[in-house]
């Protein structure tokens, strides 16, 4: 006996899997719609012709229609800075609470946890009053800061160096490292799977995040990917709808190809992240 | 002296972190608070204080409270189905299903994409005329309809979009939930002689509870915190029809430059936002015994 007993049968098991294909298909409609439109030329949008030519002109009329290069680098640098602070920050704060006792622990905990309510997204009006009491509106470094220390990553990282054996943590003393030493020899590598679970959703959150970045960026050379893609198809382009999906995937390729191409650890990553 | 260290040594790894938790968090929480008893301050004349002058216009606003409205019809139309549908795609590709990679892939592809790119794309599926849509609904015969433009239908519009953006987000968790849950649960269910849907309801349900609490605050700040697609699709039309709370005061904030009124909007928000967590730690104490 086993959890076979469970599989359908017979005209039960192909009308759930007809479903689940239903389901599979209106899902990933969007984007193979996408793909289907940004690979053809714009006059084939509309109606569906089957026998349209395919052209990858579109993608290179998108990409000269607007600064889609400086987009890209000011994107990447955003989510490089953003998850570099994030990974100091959140490392040493979950150390404290993980393996210092002190005055007010738990209550600072707690006003950690508050950021997993009242996110940043949330609070526009007055970080955009801050950034420019401090002189930083219209910054990539703006746009990151709010989001650089970062609850989730503290309590994620906390759960995970409080599993770690203490016997390693005295081991590490005994030969006479320094707190910091042991952090980085003995918690840190032990960590790693979470560090890279933590890195994976990080990045595609602020590759994709866009009201703050909206509202604090105001010029080319400060407004990520996603701002980017808003000004350029809501004001250039008219109704190309062939254009506008091309940009859209340009935008969207390289999150989508690494996760194509490492399904398998971003969905892991994913759920590793979301195990309390 | 050994203890003052280790304390100090805790305050010191905590500082960098708690610095910017407190500029960025707790400092505009504060602050926002604050500013809604005060009038914005104009080129001519500095913040005056106005004590609950701007909650007084909050209550007499109808488009705050048509906005209040939207965001919990948005809630309630949203919330409950994506979970379903996400709890639905679990345990079907936890199963042995036709073309089960496939199937995990379609489900997933909406979260790695920005939800500005996906609104991007459902904006052609409803445009008027030539949409996807409305080829599909003049081929089968059906009169012509204005979907985003159109009080009746945008508002339904939107949430389509967010639950086909979050179901196959919440899927994951359910997933990970469902993989380590122990298969002889199912041995015993079956030697007992239950019927499939008696184990799910009876003991797969019920486990998958802290999964299900989590993915519901999840869904719950969500519903309130996104509204990259209003920007793209309808900003707030037609006629307030799609304001949600935090568009309108991106909308009071940064497109009338009203800071104050926005400051007392906020509040609102906030508010809201703590009684979720509030009514968590509750659910917490009394229903989740599982872990």
């Amino acid at each position: 006996m086993s959890i076979l007993a469970y599989e359908t049968k017979g005209i039960g098991r192909g009308l759930e899997t007809a479903a689940a294909w239903l389901l599979g298909a209106l899902w990933i409609l969007p984007l193979a719609y996408a793909l289907w439109t940004a690979f053809h030329p714009g006059e084939f949008s509309t109606p569906l012709v089957l026998s349209a030519p395919l052209t990858l002109e579109t993608f290179v009329r998108a990409w000269h229609a607007a600064p889609f290069a400086r987009y890209f680098a000011n994107t990447v640098l955003l989510c490089t800075m953003i998850l570099a602070a994030q990974l100091v920050l959140c490392t040493l704060a979950a150390y404290a609470f993980a393996r210092f006792e002190f005055p007010g622990r738990n209550l600072l905990f707690a006003l950690v946890l508050v950021q997993l309510m009242i996110m940043p997204d949330v609070l526009i009006v007055e970080n955009y009053r801050t950034m420019g009491a401090l002189g930083l509106r219209d910054t990539i470094l703006a746009i990151g800061l709010p989001y650089m220390a970062s609850a989730f990553g503290i309590f994620l990282l906390r759960q995970t160096f409080k599993s770690v054996p203490k016997e390693l943590d005295e081991a590490a003393r005994v030969e006479g490292c320094t707190p910091l030493q042991v952090l980085w020899k003995v918690y840190v590598p032990l960590a790693r799977p979470v560090y890279i679970a933590y890195a994976l959703v990080s990045v595609s959150y602020h590759w994709n995040n866009f009201l703050w970045p909206l509202i604090i960026t105001n010029s080319v050379e400060s407004r990520p990917l996603t701002v980017g893609l808003q000004v350029f198809s809501a004001t250039d382009q008219g109704i190309d709808w062939s254009i506008i999906t091309a940009a859209t995937l340009l935008t969207t390729a390289p999150l989508l190809i690494a996760f194509l191409l490492f399904q398998r650890q971003f969905v892991q990553s994913f759920m590793r992240a979301g195990i309390k | 002296m050994i203890r003052a260290k280790t304390w100090a040594y805790g305050w010191l790894l905590l500082l960098p972190a708690a610095t910017l938790l407190a500029l960025f968090t707790h400092y505009p929480a504060a602050a926002t608070l604050w500013h809604s008893f005060f009038s914005t301050p104009k080129s001519a004349r500095a913040a005056a204080y106005v004590g609950i002058d701007n909650y007084q216009q909050l209550v007499v606003d109808p488009i705050f409270w048509q906005a209040l409205s939207n965001n919990l019809w948005f809630a309630a139309g949203t919330i409950p189905l994506s979970i379903m549908l996400a709890l639905l795609m679990a345990v079907w590709v936890n199963g042995k299903i036709a073309g089960r990679g496939f199937l995990r892939l379609a489900y997933f592809t909406p979260t790695v994409m920005p939800m500005i790119a996906v609104a991007n794309i459902w904006l052609f599926f409803y445009t008027p005329e030539y949409g996807l849509l409305e080829q599909i609904s003049g081929a089968l015969g059906l009169p012509a309809h204005n979907w985003l433009g159109s009080k009746s239908t945008a508002l339904a519009c939107l949430m389509a979009v967010t639950v086909w953006k979050e179901a196959g987000f919440f899927m994951i968790f359910y997933l990970a939930a469902l993989q380590q849950m122990s298969p002889h649960l199912a041995e015993a269910a079956a030697i007992e002689g239950a019927s499939r849907w008696y184990l799910f309801r009876r003991v797969t349900f019920p486990l998958l509870m802290p999964t299900t609490l989590f993915v519901l605050v999840n869904a719950v700040i969500n519903a309130f915190r996104l509204v990259d697609h209003i920007v793209v699709m309808t900003r707030g039309g037609p006629d307030n029809a799609t304001s949600l709370l935090l568009y309108y005061i991106y909308e009071i904030g940064f497109r009338f430059w009203d800071s104050a009124y926005a400051a007392a909007l906020t509040i609102v928000l906030l508010t809201l936002l703590a009684l979720v967590a509030i009514g968590q730690f509750w659910f917490l104490e009394r229903k989740v015994h599982y872990q």
